[in-house]
């Protein structure tokens, strides 16, 4: 594939100087969060793709394709759209990074993308990878169908029944779609079975973690992948705003691979940097000290340490965890994590729709939905500006929506 | 009994025995209890108690039914404790769980538990090398051993440091792959076994996929002995009560005694 230019991408050049969310080293800690807390058996193939991704990553020609699929196939970078009407009615200036308008409709094509680039190069035939939306699980029979590689996507059984159309674009795409059973039947429980699955096909397989989440290098692998969004975001608000850096930076957080990406490109600004949870999936508010997926962080739990089922109408956020990065970000101080409920998401997904036309995922809604609660209540004072990442679109959750309007 | 988990087992070994350490998931059934004594009758040389997680990502389906039966029955590290004290056998007792349960307290904290209620080895799948350290000095400091895993991937160097920072004795992954019952005995089983032989002293036991009395045998003869896990929990989750599951055990005894040096 041939070089592409960065006037290729809409004049969009991105600053080499917003690192602060830097390299956690070879521990893969975040402070005390994150780590590599998997079995002895899996020890080798996360030095493997560490080493292979730190390679990677300082690889102009690795860097150079990837840059080129995520222009040509992805069609980055997405735009920045002002969000005229819904601005003019809660009295602030609202742009929304498109990644809905990335290829297959969410922002998880940025990390796959790279991610399977890798594996290929690694010289894996197969990926795995776990899926709650499914998004991910779109993603990445994406990416393989792309390079002419296999894959295996785990979902809950509940998830499956929720989000019909996205399983048969996995099947039209040629993925093996795995239905998961055990304990709450959602992406937890994928995850478990994809680590399952990852230590018996080690040799051949390459686990493709949908999330900043996973023993290192994955939170911070996934939130490099991701800062493109970030990066891109906060050069175009360089270009459309008097003052270059937005009052507030707002994205939903499941694992929080996309608020990680966004957090990425203006975490040494003064923005504000808000974290989006549902509230019954909330583990940054309501979460204590545990070891899940093979990191340390924070998780919903009951007193004896069982993991509990998280709750929310977005398939894609009902995870029990968070990032290590984030529990980091939350106990500094540097970024706030919120939560919104089920009722106010769907309010906020229609609102969005009927005044600015974009039916965005329940997943994203749940952003939208703190800014108009924290808009209308005088928590964002007015005239503030905010830069909300809109994480995905919503076509997928259309049969979801009907079921409860 | 003052002797530590891996001076028992040395000296059971020393006198040419190949060991038997079978598992019950803790709290699976009312009278779980019963199992482990069955268990040390059936001539058990330490028994491996599993304090259920909801999220055994190292587990295959048979032991996550057992935790998930034993967590719905409202199981708790605390109750089981409580019953571990009240258990009189005469072989060691070791904990198997997950990290997260691990650090509701403090790591110093959970194994003085342990010890208290007279448990007096530890195995916690999800805590390798490099995770390790706080864990291991605080079960050092409580005199609890704490068994480090070692699988068909690990380096040399892994090894050697994985010989070298385990207590009690060095439990050997059979194969890539979470638990549950398997048919044949890899290759590279065999090739572990000899290769964690020849680094240490240490009792060195297989586990992961020990499914019948003969299996048992050939594999401990690899080695020093075996872990037996999915097998038996197969067996309980079917309706096999304390007796039959020792009996099971009884026939496991024989096969290695029949293949002891
Ligand atoms: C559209 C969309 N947004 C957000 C998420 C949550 O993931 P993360 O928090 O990693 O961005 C998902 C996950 O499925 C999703 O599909």
């Amino acid at each position: 594939m041939g070089e592409m230019s960065w006037s290729r991408r809409q004049g969009v050049t991105v600053p080499a100087a917003t690192r602060a969310m830097n390299d956690p080293g070879a521990t893969g800690r975040f402070g005390t969060y994150g780590g590599r807390h998997v079995p002895e058996s899996l020890i080798p193939a996360c030095h493997e793709i560490e080493a292979a991704f730190r390679e990677a990553w300082s690889d102009p020609e690795f860097r150079s394709r990837l840059d080129t699929l995520l222009a040509v196939y992805a069609g980055r970078p997405t735009p920045l759209t002002p969000a005229w009407r819904l601005s003019h009615e809660l009295g602030i200036t609202l742009f929304l990074k498109r990644e809905d308008l990335a290829h297959t409709g969410s922002h998880k094509i940025n990390n796959v993308i790279g991610q399977a680039l890798l594996a290929h190069r690694m010289g894996k035939e197969r990926l795995l990878a776990e899926t709650g939306a499914g998004q991910h699980g779109v993603a990445t029979a994406t990416a393989a169908a792309l390079l002419g590689l296999k894959a295996t996507v785990f979902m809950g059984e509940r998830d499956i029944e929720r989000q019909e159309l996205n399983v048969l674009r996995m099947n039209v795409l040629g993925a093996e779609v795995v239905p998961v059973t055990t304990g709450s039947r959602t992406l937890k429980d994928a995850c478990n079975e994809a680590m399952r699955h990852w230590v018996s096909s080690v040799d051949n397989s390459y686990y493709c973690i949908g999330s900043v989440m996973g023993p290192h290098p994955y939170p911070w692998m996934v939130r490099e992948f991701q800062r493109v969004i970030g990066e891109e975001a906060r050069a175009q608000c360089a270009a459309e705003l008097p003052v270059g850096v937005p009052d507030y930076v707002v994205a939903c957080v499941g694992g929080g691979s996309n608020a990680a990406g966004t957090f990425a490109g203006f975490v040494d600004t003064t923005a504000r940097l808000i974290g989006v949870e549902a509230e019954g999936g909330a583990a940054a508010t309501f979460g204590r000290v545990g070891v899940l997926h093979g990191f340390r962080s924070l998780v919903l739990q009951d007193e004896d340490g069982q993991v509990t089922e998280a709750h929310s109408v977005a398939a894609g956020l009902d995870y029990p965890g968070i990032g290590p990065e984030h529990a980091h970000l939350r106990d500094g101080g540097r970024a706030r994590y919120e939560t919104v409920n089920d009722e106010e998401v769907v309010q906020a997904l229609l609102c969005l729709a009927r005044t600015e036309g974009i039916l965005a995922a329940l997943e994203s809604s749940h952003a939208v939905a703190w800014v108009i609660r924290a808009a209308k209540s005088g928590e964002i004072a007015p005239g503030s500006t905010v830069m909300l990442t809109l994480s995905g679109r919503g076509d997928k959750d259309i049969a979801s929506i009907k079921e409860l309007l | 009994m003052t002797e530590s988990l891996e001076e028992f087992l040395i000296a059971r070994r020393d006198t040419g025995r190949l060991l038997l350490v079978p598992y019950v998931t803790a709290g699976v059934t009312p009278g779980w209890t019963d199992i482990v004594h069955a268990y040390a009758d059936a001539g058990a040389d330490a028994v491996e108690l599993g304090f259920p997680f909801s999220d055994p990502m190292l587990d295959g389906v048979t032991i996550q039914e057992a935790s998930d039966r034993a967590i719905a029955a409202g199981t708790t590290v605390k109750g089981i404790l409580e019953e571990v004290a009240t258990l009189d056998v005469d072989v060691p007792l070791i904990a198997m769980t997950y990290s997260n349960l691990v650090v509701q307290q403090s790591t110093a904290e959970f194994c003085a538990a342990l010890t208290a209620s007279g448990l007096r080895g530890l195995i916690v799948p999800d805590s390798p090398l490099e995770e390790v350290g706080e864990l291991a000095d605080a079960a050092a400091a409580e005199g609890l051993d704490l068994v480090l895993l070692a699988a068909p991937s690990s380096s040399r160097a892994r090894l050697r440091e994985i010989t070298e920072r385990s207590r009690g004795f060095v439990y050997a992954l059979t194969r890539m792959g979470t638990t549950g019952e398997r048919g044949e005995i890899p290759e590279q089983a065999v090739r572990l076994g000899r290769e964690l032989k020849g680094l240490t002293d240490r009792p060195v036991l297989f586990g992961f996929g020990v499914s019948n009395p003969a299996q048992a045998a050939e594999l401990a003869g690899h080695a020093d002995g075996v872990v037996v896990a999915s097998a038996l929990m197969r067996k309980l989750l079917d309706g096999a009560r304390p007796r039959e599951l020792g009996d099971y055990v009884a026939s496991i005894r024989r096969a290695l005694d029949h293949g002891a040096r």
